[in-house]
């Protein structure tokens, strides 16, 4: 399994990342030793085996249903690049 | 041909909880834009989700109600994509594994039972909203509804027309609001919709193409929508075109559902299990306790309203649409030796009425339960008319005072004292020869004239009965 | 005063040695002189930190204080330090000031622990190397040409270099045992859940970890009793005691039993590796462990479950860096249309490699490839437990190698992802397990430093560092120090 350019573009769609275009040939060339790597996987025999998604064999802790934060806008948003009447901008939202 | 529409509904309700799903902030509708979105709601670098405990038994309260299974193990997974309503481009959902699937509900539609298949039952975060207008071409993002618990209700393509999907939808609306899961509240979005609509001819069993329409938030638009969806789809099939599986948006001012320009070809959600949350475990101890802890539900309140109080369907329909109105005319039947039928009568006629010209709610009634129930005891024993009553009724819902103070102070009570009554029969007798010798000669009819005008001298207040019996013994002798 | 040890430290402060404001102004002044060429931090926060010793003095004359108060300590950036910066390594929060601090900086903070400053590190953790940094690559103050390792590459260089006795760090697939066995010092990565990741910047949420970098596995003990603890902000953390690790380190050592796992020494292991590990092994048999040879079968697999996993997860974490709430915006963004947008705020926020994990990470969940490989990666993650747990009905302690070889060369690697990630080989196993492991400096192969790795059951901190705490005690490895930071 190897990884073209045109995997590379619909991947970078994806993931919204822009790469540049004399970028793409060596982004597809290391991504592809990566598949290679992982695709020793599959000499992996693991029938019956279940997957593990977690090292921790527990169960979700659950919290109280109260209220514990305060209105910090002010603060939160001094990281923000664009504010306005405490909204975050951003270019247009097409529905 | 004949076509049938097949139909599946994906409710989303808000949950009614303080705070939000995953984080501590407040979940209060109408705040200041971002002001009740916290770190973990802004999806900052490094801060973690914590589960409401509150979220899980609603959602398990809900699965009960709906002879649904509950998982003993569900987990949450990530659903990825990226958009400026979800801050940390995930929305955290559940999707293997739900917290309840596989149960039922039965649906009332055309004075007919139809039972429509739960799927699924699962838990997730609401996204923020973004705001286009006069931010200069660009959109504003606004995080307070991040968070907040959604659970949507998946339901089985049981349902056939508009019709029954609207009165699934009402169904689901009543009980969640009932089990005091969510308020249920269409304007503010807190209960929402999107419908799966296909077609195929009649006596097919295979499925059709389907169409998701998305966001219906109000019961109107989704029956109005699903119509007009299953019109376009038979249009194209008639025309000999394929129906495209897509998703549409219903557009209600121009009356037509339009397609969201292929969204979901480009969507790709990989969604993984969340590792920054483990596996929900709930034991049946739990299960069992919220279980002997459910309230009455509307389907049971609705058999025992019809079978202890002799109330029709139609009116037991009504009276245990929402819980509170239950509540109030129960309430009021214990306060009354007038019979249930009468009650039921009131609450849902001049009670009603009067709430909706106030634009009331039931629980913001100005009578109370037991001062309606007073009212129609006096109706019962005779004290007052039934028109009179409702004189009665009017005078104590401006804020008069009560029942029986409002009869004395007017002077409502109904005169049923025989000497009276003759008096007031004798000088509209004297005062109508001509319809005494009508009657006489055999023209029984205008003793309805007599009655009118001796309840008109008497303002309304005689008893109607007893001037009845006076004025056939006076007449006819 | 430079070149105690941590615990040492704390003895001369409580004795009055030196003041905790003079040990920070003199770390601070060896920063300054010595950080130019080595990069070790990305922010040093000398105002904060002459105002944090200055009442540790104050603390420490009130009688109140903790083992640490006092302490200077830096922090790996990737851990949020509220109104410091907090970069991650990544152009992408070179802006971003955190309005909160992590539970590891409240913890250390309310110990008492002077914080010097914020270490340099891997885009994201994401790298063996410290060379993906925006920032720069981190010099290994044992051969300037040469890497420190990586993610934790400041972390470990400072501590190397003596400008700090202890500092943080992360470990997701090795990033703190790796750079402490290229640097010469003591890593700690603790029991998945046994250390908060509030406020630690999710790489691989199912696999990071936070832990320490030392001079010894004493100093390892201290600064771990203070970082650990549930924390009910983190779904993911131990609600288990933490014991009193540094109180324990001399306890009686019974019947230790030491699996070595003979498929860690084929070939891959640099001669001068081995031969430093398997005297060291042997330096534990003298007092008194057994050992006893035993086999991971699926070890060999574990590179490329964790080039699954851990990319998938930071697909996933790494998404919500948009540049709308915080960080890294693109001047011409606004521009674009919103897909724009988000693509080039993030196409020029983030770094190659950290680019190249997303996509992989973002193709190993998509449709048609999930069960191929992240499915099928879950269920090798699952064999390679399974494996460690049947050694450790057997033994008490699995050592080997940290590494395959000592520290590379700067830039020696970098043009070839797969031979970085193989630097990881003998670490991964412990992080997709989730058991807790640590480095050992062990000797030194071609001049450079070697490490021993020692892996123990889920929670078996304690018994990690008294083995490595036993072993120091016979050996000197640890106190040598690199040629100019004496």
């Amino acid at each position: 399994m190897s990884l073209n350019t045109k995997d590379i573009d619909k991947l970078c769609e994806l993931a919204r990342l822009a790469i540049l275009p004399d970028e793409i040939a060596d982004v597809s060339a290391k991504l592809s030793d990566i598949v290679a790597l992982v695709d020793q996987l599959q000499s992996a025999d693991t029938d019956g085996v279940p997957p593990m998604a977690h090292p921790l064999d527990r169960s979700q802790r659950l919290r109280a249903d109260v209220v514990t934060e305060a209105d910090e806008r002010e603060l939160f948003q001094e990281n923000a690049p664009l504010v306005e009447r405490g909204l975050y901008l951003v270019p247009k939202v097409i529905d | 041909m004949q076509f049938e529409a097949v139909i599946g509904l994906e409710i989303h309700t808000q949950l009614a909880t303080e705070s939000k799903i995953f984080s501590g902030a407040a979940t209060r509708y109408g705040a200041e834009p971002n002001s009740q979105a916290c770190l973990v709601d802004l999806g900052y670098p490094g801060v973690l989700p914590v589960l409401n405990r509150e979220a899980v038994l609603m959602a398990i309260r809900f699965g009960l109600a709906t002879h649904c299974r509950i998982a003993e193990r569900s987990v949450f997974a990530r659903k990825n994509y990226f958009y400026p309503d979800l801050p940390k481009g995930y929305q955290i959902s559940q999707y293997e594994l739900p917290i309840v699937h596989g149960g039922y509900i039965d649906v009332i539609c055309d004075d007919e039972i139809k039972r429509i298949g739960i799927t699924r039952a699962h838990l997730e975060e609401d996204a923020g909203k973004s705001l286009h207008e006069d931010f200069q071409g660009m959109s504003g993002i606004d995080l307070n509804r991040a968070g907040t618990p959604l659970l949507e209700i998946v339901s089985e393509p049981d349902m056939r027309s508009a019709a029954e999907a609207g009165a699934y939808m009402r169904t689901i609306h009543t009980l969640v609001r009932y089990l005091g899961i969510s308020d249920g509240n269409m304007q503010e979005g807190s209960y929402r919709c999107d419908a799966n609509v296909s077609i195929r001819p009649r006596g097919a069993t295979e499925l059709g193409t389907r169409t998701e329409l998305k966001n219906l938030n109000s019961f109107r638009f989704v029956e109005k929508a699903i119509e007009i969806e299953i019109d376009r789809q038979i249009d194209i099939v008639e025309g000999g075109g394929k129906v495209v599986q897509e998703t549409r948006l219903y557009d209600a001012d121009r009356g037509e559902t339009r397609s969201m320009r292929g969204k979901e070809e480009a969507e790709d959600y990989r969604y993984f299990p969340d590792p920054d949350l483990l596996p929900v475990s709930i034991d049946s101890a739990l299960v069992e306790e919220l279980r002997a802890a459910l309230p009455e539900l509307p389907a049971d309140k609705r058999e025992r309203f019809m079978s202890e109080y002799g109330l029709s369907a139609y009116d037991a329909d009504i009276l245990t649409a929402s819980r509170p109105l239950a509540d109030y005319y129960e309430d009021c039947v214990g306060h009354t030796q007038a019979t249930a039928k009468l009650a039921a009568n009131w609450v849902i006629g001049d009670l009603t009425a009067a709430l909706n010209r106030a634009g009331l709610e039931i629980g913001e009634s100005r009578i109370g339960a037991s001062e309606l129930g007073t009212l129609l005891d006096r109706i019962e024993s005779g004290a007052i008319s039934g028109k009179i009553a409702k004189e009665v009724f009017e005078a104590v819902w401006s804020g008069e005072g009560g029942v029986d103070e409002i009869i004395e102070r007017r002077g409502l009570k109904q005169i049923s004292d025989s000497a009276s009554l003759e008096a007031l029969v004798d000088e509209v007798i004297a005062a109508n020869p001509a319809q005494v010798q009508q009657y006489r000669d055999g023209k029984t009819q205008v003793l309805g004239f007599f009655v009118g005008q001796v309840m008109k001298a008497s303002q309304g207040r005689a008893n109607p009965r007893q001037v009845n019996e006076i004025l056939r013994a006076k007449l006819g002798g | 005063m430079h070149d105690n040890t941590l615990a040492l430290t704390a003895r001369a402060l409580r004795a009055g040695d030196y003041s905790s404001l003079e040990l920070t102004k003199h770390c601070l002044e060896r920063i300054g002189r010595f950080d130019g060429t080595l990069n070790a931090f990305v922010s040093v926060t000398a105002e904060h930190a002459l105002e944090q010793a200055a009442e540790a003095d104050r603390r420490i004359a009130a009688g109140n204080a903790t083992p640490l108060t006092g302490i200077p300590i830096a922090h790996k950036d990737i851990f949020c330090t509220a109104g410091i910066r907090t970069s991650c390594g990544s152009r992408m929060l070179d802006n971003f000031i955190a309005p909160y601090d992590a539970t590891v900086v409240e913890r250390l903070g309310a110990a008492g622990a002077v914080m010097l400053g914020k270490t340099n590190m891997d885009e994201f953790a994401m790298g063996s190397s410290n060379e993906t940094s925006y920032y720069g690559a981190v010099l290994n103050p044992w051969d300037h040409d040469a890497v420190p390792g990586g993610s934790s590459g400041g972390s470990a260089a400072a501590v190397a270099a003596r400008l700090v006795p202890g500092a943080t760090g992360t470990d997701t697939g090795g990033s703190i045992r790796q750079p402490a066995a290229l640097s010469g010092i003591t890593g700690l990565k603790p029991t998945y859940g046994r250390v908060s990741r509030y406020g630690m910047i999710a790489f691989a949420s199912s696999l990071d970890q936070a832990g320490t970098l030392t001079q010894t596995a004493e100093d390892a003990a201290l600064l771990l009793e203070a970082m650990a603890g549930f924390d009910s902000r983190d779904s993911t953390s131990l609600d288990e005691p933490v014991p009193a690790y540094s109180k324990a380190l001399d306890e009686p050592w019974a019947d230790l039993t030491i699996g070595v796992p003979e498929n860690f020494f084929d070939e891959g292991l640099d001669a001068g590796n081995a031969a430093a590990v398997n005297e060291a092994l042997g330096e534990l048999e003298k007092l008194g462990a057994r050992r006893k040879s035993i086999r991971l079968d699926n070890v060999h697999l574990s590179v490329p479950a964790y080039y699954v996993v851990a990319p998938a997860e930071a697909s996933s974490n790494l998404s919500r860096f948009d540049g709308v709430r915080y960080g890294y915006r693109s001047p011409e963004a606004m521009g674009d249309d919103l897909n724009g947008f988000y693509r080039r705020n993030r196409g020029e926020g983030f770094g190659a490699e950290v680019r190249r994990r997303i996509l992989i990470g973002a193709w190993v969940l998509s449709t048609g490839y999930y069960d191929a490989y992240y499915l099928k990666a879950q269920k090798v993650r699952q064999l390679i437990s399974n494996d460690f747990a049947k050694a450790f009905e057997a033994v008490d302690i699995v050592a080997g190698p940290t590494t395959p070889t000592p520290a590379f060369g700067l830039g020696q690697k970098t043009g070839d992802p797969v031979q970085m990630y193989l630097n990881d080989i003998y670490t991964i196993g412990a992080n997709l397990a989730g058991l807790p492991a640590m480095s050992v400096p062990c000797g030194f192969s071609g001049g450079l430093p070697v490490g021993l790795q020692l892996i123990g059951p889920h929670l078996s901190e304690a018994r990690l560092l008294r083995t490595a705490h036993r072993f120091q005690q016979a050996s000197d490895w640890h106190a040598r120090v690199p040629a100019g930071y004496g």
